[in-house]
């Protein structure tokens, strides 16, 4: 490699022209445009009630705008591969820990939740809370199922 | 070719320890998508915490996104879109510009500074956002924190159930102890977790609830469906009027939407600030003309920069404002 | 080669990269990589030191049953302060940044690292993280063990005030790795000169690459964790911190999705310099070349699979367990492949019992053990008994200290000629090597036996337990203990040794040992900017193109030999400059 500068090869293939995609003007406005349009349909769809599918709906046009930006504004499309796979390959570590930490946690929610309910009954203050509470204790000491 | 011919074959912009300009190019691209995997790993342990929350408390989301402008939001995603837009097109001019030929310079100089407006009219939205939100009394930390004295069924803590790790957990102020209650340290607890033990079935815990607040409504208190009947709307208008600790309607908990909603915008924010100084140094360099046809990596991996800042944004936006 | 027969024959000096240019300057501010591996080895052995005097405390303290001299308070602080500075200021950068910084851009053939700026900056977020720890320790200090577990480390009646200096030395550390890492992959794939191809490439290239991915697909983790820390510490934004609604079990899973990850940035350079120095110290072509480089990746990727087995008892749900148990399992795989491969290469292999090769045979050893020790914390009913016991103190050893360490001394003897241009006096370097080897299994395998008859890791004193176990653990912890001053005199004999030859040493031959890659292709110590003249790529394992010199006390390579045996296309590709446009 130090002796590249010898090369007759290298003089001139190598500048400027050859590195890197131009990308058009115009085809980063319509990108742009579509950008927009799509910013204003996921507030749109707010205004329906569709359940548990707004947040899907809002999510996949987040998606789709993601992948706008990285392939057009970023030059992804006609960039080395490697660079797409490396950034593909970082949201994937990511949904990687989301669904583990997202499994375990809303596993063991309901040990979180019983425990809380035991230590708001210590917070109450009214005699009639104090006594259901030492009739729970009472309980959970017979019937929760403990390792012992 | 002939402007080409005026570089001897190491021309000031290539490092010493490279053969080609094409080399130190695509170097610099692949460090640049490596800094961007690790920004997005970054931001991927605060969606993490989003999830985990949204997952197991959609009450929170549902009650407390309400009091975000939506306006705002959506104000600042076109901005941050735009600016993207014209950091793009800076690329693109300055790939094109040849100080010989077709002088490109004061294109690309615009472009930059609109680009710049997009952060800094970003941040200024932001700003009057935050301050909004403080003046509302929606503070970050644990300011917006409810004691336990403040309701009846407050503060608790996950401590139990972490058993055998976290026996010297300290109490807060006050509490009474599992101790004070004649509980056993480790009643919810399982001990060492391996064996399938001691996890209470959810009917278990409805009907203990049921048995302590005499409701139904403590007995969903997680649920995201069952609680809640008043509209959104009836609620919307309530918090107009009282300070966020004294409604009644308030989840508990919810001071961690907030802290989620601050920890992941301010990190944003800074990120844009970050871009705003960038950009800068690229206008700077610019009028100095210093990018042309042969040499504009610095602008292409700035704007690489700045996209990555659109891109957080275009998921924290729905995932903060638009909850149903 | 060339670069060999110009070496002068009576001692002149010759320019090189340690005498280029003068003045504290020219080192502070240097864009060298070899002088920032320099710099990086020399603070990361200070480090070591620091470290060191800190796990003597604790050993000192733990000699004898009852209240010794440290009070609780100073104990734990001993044992986190040795724990936090030994990870993040001594193992994580011990091999990439310093060794790596060094040997791998001559080992491909390179002038430099891809953005030697960013190495320096490296280098100095790696000062100002280490600052940072100082501080630590006289602001209050840190008791939190390395791990920062909530909600210890946000109570702030009982966490000392360090922490949050702590925290924030770790984040600037954190960067230092990032920014190392990113640099390392960009090198490895953007400046490889012709000629040298993916599987050309030395094994140690494959695993600092490895070890670079998860630098930089792990460390920003670590990043945002310590960051919510911090701002929990700070603030209280209650994500973490169960008084607050928090959940401390979240806090784990993020602290384990670097740190299990980390324990692979720890291990498998020590890994790629076992492949080299068992293969060019019995000189022998290494075995199943393919698999070891492949298994450094696989275990790079298998590594963030598996975090939730340092969980197990700490709330996680009864399915995670199963489920990470099981792929704990699976990762293990490739760590064997590579050991078998190693016994292959040293089978019939004409084995130098020099030092380096000793501590490539002191790695194999010990690294089994660990590893296999692994194994049985890795499964959830024997976990349950061992968790949080000497036996995982014992298991993390052998495979940090042991191994990771191990191997990284191991290098650096190896390449010391190559750093230094001078030669250490071999039987003192071997006698170190043994006082090591002998020592550290003194310390560390009673602690095993500790731990699996339930001693408790991070407690000061062990009176309290019935009479006979205070007995057993009596005898136990002494052996530990003595262990401990058996190592530290090895490592007080290995600095004086080498420091003496950095003064009195021989002069070192470009190739003293007969290695095949290239960084045993330049003069030793290397010239600025790494090779005189354009090295050849070969096969750099093939051993038989060397010959013996007897004047330079040195290796050199048979030209007519190199020729027969060379690639095609290897002899005339110099210049050809058939440009590698893989990835
Ligand atoms: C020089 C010889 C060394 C000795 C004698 C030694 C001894 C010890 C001892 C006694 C403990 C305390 C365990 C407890 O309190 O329960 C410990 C913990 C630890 N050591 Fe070492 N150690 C040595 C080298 C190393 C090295 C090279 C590393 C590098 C990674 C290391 C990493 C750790 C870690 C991470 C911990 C756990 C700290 C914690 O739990 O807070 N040690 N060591
Ligand atoms: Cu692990």
């Amino acid at each position: 490699m130090a002796d590249n500068e010898h090369n007759p090869l290298h003089a001139h293939d190598d500048h400027g022209h050859g590195v890197g995609h131009i990308v058009p003007i115009k085809l980063l406005v319509v990108v742009g445009v579509v950008l927009l349009i799509l910013t204003w349909i996921t507030v749109a769809a707010t205004y329906f009630d569709l359940g548990d599918g707004n947040i899907y709906i809002a999510l996949a046009i987040a998606v789709i705008k993601a992948s706008l930006v990285a392939l057009f504004f970023m030059h992804l499309r006609w960039d080395r591969p490697f660079n797409g796979f490396i950034f593909v390959g970082s949201i994937a570590f990511v949904a990687l820990f989301i669904a583990f930490a997202l499994t375990d946690s809303s596993q063991y929610q309901p040990d979180i939740k019983e425990y809380r309910i035991t230590s708001d009954l210590k917070g109450g203050d009214s005699v009639d809370a104090q006594k259901k509470l030492e009739e729970t204790a009472a309980q959970l000491q017979t019937d929760a199922p403990s390792a012992e | 070719m002939a402007h080409d011919a005026e570089h001897h074959d190491h021309p000031d912009h290539l490092a010493h320890h490279f053969d080609t300009p094409k080399q130190q190019f695509e170097a610099g691209k692949l460090g640049m998508w490596l800094f961007i995997a690790t920004e997005i790993l970054l931001f991927g342990g605060l969606f993490v915490g989003y999830s985990v929350w949204r997952g197991n408390h959609p009450e929170l989301f549902e009650y407390s996104s309400h009091f975000l402008d939506t306006t705002m939001g959506g104000i600042n995603t076109a901005v941050l879109i735009a600016s993207s837009l014209t950091m793009a097109a800076a690329v693109t001019v300055a790939q094109r510009n040849d100080p010989v030929k077709q002088d490109k310079r004061p294109i690309l100089i615009l472009l930059l500074v609109l680009t710049l407006c997009g952060a800094a009219g970003f941040m200024v939205i932001k700003y009057f956002e935050w301050t909004h939100k403080f003046a509302e009394g929606w503070y970050p930390g644990v300011k917006y924190y409810e004691k336990p004295s403040d309701k009846s069924h407050t503060w608790d803590s996950h401590a139990g159930v972490i058993g055998v790790e976290m026996t010297t957990i300290d109490t807060v102020d006050g509490a009474p102890t599992r101790g004070d209650l004649g509980l056993p340290d480790t009643v919810t607890v399982e001990l060492p977790a391996a064996a399938p033990v001691a996890v209470a079935p959810d009917h278990f815990l409805a009907d203990k609830l049921a048995a302590v607040y005499g409701n139904d409504d403590a007995a969903h208190a997680g649920d995201p469906h069952g609680a809640d009947v008043t509209t959104h709307d009836a609620k919307h208008d309530e918090h107009e009027q009282t300070h966020p600790l004294q409604d009644p309607h308030r989840p508990r908990d919810a001071h961690i939407f907030f802290n989620i909603y601050y920890m992941m915008t301010g990190l944003h924010g800074i990120h844009v600030i970050i871009g705003g100084i960038v950009i800068t140094w690229l206008l700077i360099k610019s009028f100095r003309g210093q990018f042309h046809r042969d040499y504009f990596t610095p602008v292409d991996l700035g704007g690489l920069y700045w996209h990555v800042v659109d891109l957080i944004w275009i998921f924290l936006f729905p995932l903060f404002y638009l909850i149903h | 080669m060339s670069a060999i027969d110009t070496q002068p024959q009576t001692p002149v000096v010759v320019d090189n990269y340690l005498n280029h240019t003068k003045g504290v300057l020219s080192w502070a501010l240097t864009l060298d990589h070899k002088r920032i591996g320099v710099m990086y080895t020399i603070s990361v052995l200070l480090s070591f030191f620091l470290g060191g005097m800190f796990a003597l405390l604790v050993r000192t303290e733990l000699i004898a049953p009852g209240e010794g001299f440290l009070t609780q308070d100073q104990y734990n602080q001993a044992f986190s302060l040795h724990g936090a500075i030994m990870v993040f200021l001594v193992i994580i950068p011990s091999v990439p940044a310093a060794l790596g910084n060094f040997i791998m851009p001559i080992m491909l053939g390179a002038k430099d690292v891809a953005f030697p700026r960013l190495n320096l900056f490296s280098y100095y977020l790696w000062v100002f993280g280490a600052i940072f720890f100082v501080v630590a320790m006289f602001t209050g200090s840190l008791d939190t063990g390395w791990t920062f577990y909530t909600p210890y480390s946000i109570d702030t009646d009982s966490a000392m005030s360090g922490v949050i200096p702590a925290l924030t030395g770790a984040f600037i550390l954190g960067f230092s790795s990032i920014f190392t890492g990113m640099n390392f992959i960009v090198t490895i794939h953007r400046l490889r000169p012709p000629g040298m191809t993916w599987f050309r490439m030395p094994l140690f290239l494959w695993a600092i690459y490895a070890t670079a991915l998860i630098q930089v697909l792990a460390t920003p983790v670590l990043g945002i964790t310590l960051l919510l820390l911090i701002m929990e510490r700070a603030f209280g934004i209650g994500i973490f911190n169960p008084a607050l609604g928090g959940d401390p079990v979240l806090y784990q899973h993020f602290f384990w999705f670097y740190s299990h990850p980390a324990v692979y940035i720890m291990i498998l350079p020590g890994m790629g310099i076992i492949s080299e120095l068992i293969a060019v110290h019995s000189h022998k072509h290494i075995c199943g070349y393919k698999f070891i480089a492949f298994s450094s990746v696989a275990i790079a990727i298998f590594g963030f699979l598996v975090w939730g087995h340092h969980m197990f008892v700490s709330g996680q749900s009864p399915l995670l367990n199963a489920i990470f148990s099981a792929i704990t399992f699976s990762v293990s795989i490739p760590s064997a492949v590579k050991m078998f491969n190693w016994l292959a290469t040293l089978y019939k292999g004409s084995i130098s019992l020099n030092t380096p090769m000793l501590y490539a045979l002191s790695f194999m050893f010990i690294f089994a053990i660990g590893g296999l020790t692994g194994l049985h914390l890795g499964t959830l009913a024997t976990d349950v008994h061992l968790h949080d016991t000497y036996f995982v103190v014992a298991h993390f050893h052998y495979v940090m200290m042991g191994s990771a360490l191990i191997a990284m001394i191991g290098g650096l003897h190896h390449w010391w000629p190559k750093i230094t241009g001078k030669m250490y006096n071999e039987n003192l370097g071997r006698l170190g090597c043994i006082l090591v080897f002998v020592g550290f299994n003194t310390t560390f395998l009673p602690q095993f036996v500790l731990g699996s008859q339930g001693m408790p890791r991070r407690y000061h004193d062990y009176s309290n337990f019935l009479p006979e176990q205070v007995e057993l653990y009596a005898t136990y912890h002494m052996w530990s203990s003595i262990g401990s001053y058996i190592m530290a005199v090895g490592f007080f004999l290995t600095a004086g040794y080498l420091i003496h030859s950095l003064f009195a040493g021989r002069r070192a031959p470009a190739n003293p040992w007969g290695g095949r890659s290239l960084e045993w292709q330049c003069a030793s110590p290397p010239p600025y900017d790494n090779f005189a003249v354009t090295p050849s790529v070969g096969d750099c394992y093939d051993f038989s193109v060397l010959e013996w010199d007897e004047k330079e006390q040195g290796y050199r390579i048979n030209e007519e030999a190199r020729r027969k045996q060379a690639y095609p296309g290897e002899v005339a590709d110099r210049s050809g400059a058939e440009k590698l446009d893989g990835d």
